[in-house]
């Protein structure tokens, strides 16, 4: 069991909205991984449809890399749709 | 001059119209009809002691993950067995005030869980016949038990397909998880032909319509077995000496010990409440 490998858990809510990481499970491979999400992270009507992807495969951002990645973004209020009338007829948006 | 009830009074009656469809007024219906109640009982049975068994593994499953499969199992059968039991009867008093000798379930549910291959081997054998069972159920001419087998039917088949999973990849894995899976299916095999044995009682419940016959899927079941056993690259065992009698009460000794474990807190405290 220790040397099952980890596994990143995605569960969509319901129809119409995306897969949302909701945490991991270690498993031998990728069916019983599934399942394994599924008593873990489904019991409680959670979901309609899972993924799972071996952690091992996910490509992160390097943490030290944050300030040169993020920071150039902060002093950019423009980019923020903030500065036009959104008339009140408009629910979705 | 002899003893008189006090006439019923409307507003008497409109109270016992609300309360009758509860079923506050219906006496256990095993005192009309022991037939279907016994029929009910060794499906609530089977459903309540492997339940039992399964949840002894809480905390002590190999790996967190697995512990949560193995209490989600226990926890669908305890439902099951709910249901099954509030249909013969009171439902906790029929699973905690009878004794060993008029429990009605097969020998196999109440085998101990051994290692984590013999349980998988277990479930595979358990839940296979439980799913063909109530898939035929779920057609059933009693009305009740074709409702909670239409609703049992879709967690029995997931853990057949989880016990397969489990069953395929410990035969198929190492030496050590092969060696536990063939002695599992040593320990397990005997017990499987009592789930197809048709006594009086049960033959009774098929002519009428409430029971499935496990003749009809026999060979079906074997040949499922067999089709998972030789994905598992595990040999078919050769038949051995059936053991039977679990649906007349007669038991293998650690059924009396379960029932101790499960038994003690509402016998020894009657009033206790969540």
């Amino acid at each position: 069991m220790s040397d099952w490998p980890l596994w990143e858990v995605f569960v969509r809510s319901k129809g119409g909205l995306a897969h949302r990481h909701v945490g991991s499970v270690h498993a031998p491979d990728a069916e019983l991984a599934l399942r394994h999400a599924r008593d873990t992270y489904t019991r409680r009507m959670e979901g309609v449809s899972l993924w799972v992807v071996r952690s091992a495969d996910i490509i992160a951002s390097d943490p030290d890399e944050a300030g040169p990645l993020f920071e150039p973004a902060a002093d950019k209020v423009y980019r923020h749709p903030t500065f036009y009338d959104i008339p009140d007829e408009v629910k979705h948006i | 001059m002899t003893p008189s009830l006090p006439p019923i009074r409307p507003e008497d009656e409109a109270v016992a119209e609300k309360i009758r469809p509860h079923g506050a007024f219906d006496a256990p219906s095993d005192a009309h009809d022991p037939v279907r109640a016994g029929y009910l009982l060794r499906l609530g049975d089977d459903a309540l002691i492997l339940g039992q068994r399964l949840g002894e593994w809480c905390g002590h499953a190999p790996s967190v993950e697995v512990d949560l499969s193995l209490a989600n199992l226990a926890l669908d059968l305890i439902g099951q067995a709910n249901l099954l039991l509030g249909e013969a009867g009171d439902a906790d008093q029929l699973a905690f005030k009878r004794d060993v000798l008029d429990f009605r379930n097969c020998w196999l549910v109440e085998q101990p869980n051994g290692d984590f291959a013999r349980t998988m081997v277990r479930q595979l054998l358990f839940s296979t016949w439980q799913h063909m069972l109530y898939q035929r159920l779920t057609k059933s001419g009693d009305a009740g038990i074709a409702a909670i087998a239409a609703k049992a039917v879709k967690e029995v088949a997931y853990h057949r397909e989880l016990a397969a999973d489990w069953v395929i990849r410990l035969g198929d894995g190492t030496e050590e998880s092969r060696a536990r899976a063939l002695d599992g299916i040593d320990w397990c095999w005997r017990f499987v032909p009592e789930l197809f044995e048709v006594d009086a009682e049960l033959e009774e419940a098929i002519g009428r319509g409430i029971a499935a016959d496990p003749r009809s899927f026999e060979g079906e079941y074997r040949d499922s077995i067999a089709h998972v056993l030789g994905e598992a690259t595990l040999p078919v065992p050769k038949d051995q000496r059936p053991i039977l009698g679990g649906r007349r009460g007669h038991h293998s000794e650690h059924l009396g010990h379960l029932l101790a474990i499960m038994q003690f807190l509402p016998r020894t405290y009657p009033d206790a409440v969540w």
